[in-house]
């Protein structure tokens, strides 16, 4: 597993050189903070619970991970420094899987600076923290699964923002494709069971599912499989890449 | 060692490396030789296990780079075309990620980092960020890279590109300490590099081996080798003198400075005769030197396209 960390600390170091890591952080946090008190109505609710803050981080994620992600393999690519990294001995998994842990964990690290939230909702009130943390598990296992599709897709191009609007594209209609608005949508014209299956697919409803504070195996294999999934079909890709 | 057998790779319809069989042995520094465009840096990539050869196998010290990658890889020390190398990082930091991806256990991997810090002189930039660097520090990190942790195969896609004359000539001095137990190949469209570093040459073009020689077979294969040339004043009557010398086959006259070739019949040696004429007619002649052959002459013969080169193999 020594390349597998080579890699994940070379990016992680990569995001903390170039500005990337400090403009997401500040962004990130930013915007959290004042999506939950401005649209979420943290104070009018009259509740002690984060749901306003953890109902706006697909949103927030839709933006912000494509951002971390488009440069992944593109700019590798680009750069010719694909070349260096896949004559080194390593396999393709191995160095998909440093770059995912080390945005991964970014993300984590991004949800950890979020604490003051959870200490004012502390101080505020007394929330189920049970709920809370279940609730900071789901986001951060969202954020993986998007890390993922923005794995593959920036592995399809080489062009960092063809690999933005990709990943944007596709994470947005996973979060929306469970929506009642698009499942009224096609009800007149597709089968229900049909239906009932793409609603499953929904990123949304497994996390707020998640978010309710139940840890139910299924939404947490969701995510999981969706993650293993993604990053499966980008290590096809460069294979591809290199036959092509 | 490195071996290809009938490698090929072909991209749409181009062929880019035509059925490449070729075996490069320790303490041989092999140079591959081409035009722009002759395939060169896609044949490195097929045996540094970047590219997926279309057919055909290359293998590194008897690891075929498609079913044992790793240990392929672990075998060669590699610097692709341009030493790409990630910019944003500084020296210290690019060399220590070399380390952690070569497995080395901290001891030794600082020791081998701090051996080719030396050996590259990189010691006043390791604080320096990549992209900063000049064209020639660049190449030297990249060398760095290639060779930290002392593979006994080498590969060099156009190592002294862009480097001033002291770099290149401090690069062929380190790729000559290296050779001696390893094999060693280098792509290059430099003539001059072949004869200061190849002890052998393949010629490609259009993806086709065409030669595989020693640089003095090639030399040997020029219209030059054996001529003799001498520059005199007033040698007009001495040309129609040489002329009729049996061994002489033809005379050119140089028209910018009047430098004299004479060319030799097939097998013919012609140094001494031409001294003895010349000293008869007691003509004063300034650096009388006699031609091993020219192999830029003998590059353009091998890799045009007029069909009758095509196909000639040493």
């Amino acid at each position: 597993m020594t390349p597998v960390n080579a890699v994940l600390r070379r990016e992680l170091r990569s995001y903390f050189v170039t500005p990337v890591a400090y403009v997401f952080l500040v962004i990130f946090l930013v915007l959290a903070g004042i999506l939950t008190f401005y649209a979420g109505d943290f104070y009018e609710r009259g509740q002690a619970d984060l749901q306003p803050f953890f109902v706006m981080h697909p949103w927030l994620y839709l933006i912000l991970v494509p951002a971390i992600t488009m440069r992944m393999w593109a700019e590798e690519t680009k750069g010719g420094t694909l070349e260096l990294l896949l004559t080194l001995p390593l396999t393709l998994w191995q160095a998909m899987l440093g770059k995912f842990f080390a945005a991964w964990l970014f993300i984590g690290l991004a949800l950890v600076l979020t604490f003051p939230i959870w200490i004012t909702v502390n101080y505020l009130g007394s929330p189920d923290n049970g709920v809370i943390l279940a609730s900071y598990l789901g986001s951060w296992l969202m954020a993986g699964t998007f890390i993922a599709i923005g794995a593959c897709l920036s592995a399809l191009t080489r062009s960092q923002v063809v690999a933005f609007i990709l990943t944007a594209l596709v994470c947005v209609l996973l979060i929306l494709v469970g929506q009642p608005q698009v499942l009224d949508f096609f009800s007149g014209t597709l089968p229900r069971k049909l239906i009932n299956a793409v609603a499953h697919l929904s990123m949304l409803r497994h996390f707020e599912a998640i978010a309710r504070g139940v840890l139910d195996v299924r939404d947490l294999l969701y995510f999981l499989l969706s993650m293993v999934g993604w990053l499966v079909a980008g290590v096809l890709l460069l294979d591809l890449k290199r036959m092509r | 060692m490195i071996e290809t057998d009938q490698l090929t790779r072909c991209y749409g319809n181009l062929t880019a490396v035509d059925a490449l069989t070729m075996r490069v042995e320790p303490g041989q520094v092999l140079g591959l030789l081409g035009p722009n465009g002759a395939g060169k840096s896609t044949a490195m990539r097929m045996i540094a296990g970047f590219l997926v050869p279309t057919s055909g196998t290359a293998r590194v010290c008897g690891h075929d780079v498609s079913r044992e990658p790793l240990k392929a890889k672990r075998a060669l020390g590699y610097l692709p075309e341009g030493a790409p190398s990630y910019g944003e990082m500084t020296v210290r930091e690019f060399l220590q990620f070399i380390v952690r991806m070569r497995g080395f256990k901290p001891d030794t991997g600082y020791r081998r980092f701090e051996a080719v810090v030396q050996q590259l002189q990189l010691e006043e930039v390791l604080g320096l960020c990549i992209d900063t660097l000049s064209k020639g520090l660049r190449r030297r990190v990249g060398l760095a890279q290639a060779i930290l942790h002392d593979p006994p195969v080498l590969m060099l896609d156009e190592p002294t590109d862009g480097l001033d004359p002291n770099q290149k000539h401090a690069v062929r001095q380190l790729i000559d300490v290296m050779a001696r137990e390893r094999t060693i190949l280098i792509s290059t469209h430099l003539l001059e590099e072949v004869h200061a570093l190849c002890n052998r040459v393949v010629i490609i073009a259009r993806g086709k081996l065409l030669a595989d020689a020693t640089p003095a077979e090639l030399e040997a294969r020029s219209r030059y080798h054996g001529a003799v040339s001498f520059s005199a004043p007033g040698s007009g009557m001495s040309q129609e003198m040489l002329g009729r010398l049996p061994q002489v086959a033809a005379i050119e006259v140089d028209p910018l400075d009047g430098r004299i070739t004479v060319f030799p019949k097939p097998g013919e040696r012609i140094l001494e005769p031409v001294e003895t004429l010349l000293r008869e007619q007691g003509l004063e002649v300034s650096e009388i030197q006699l031609e091993r052959g020219r192999l830029d002459e003998v590059f353009r013969q091998i890799t045009t396209t007029d069909g009758s080169a095509v196909g000639s193999r040493a």
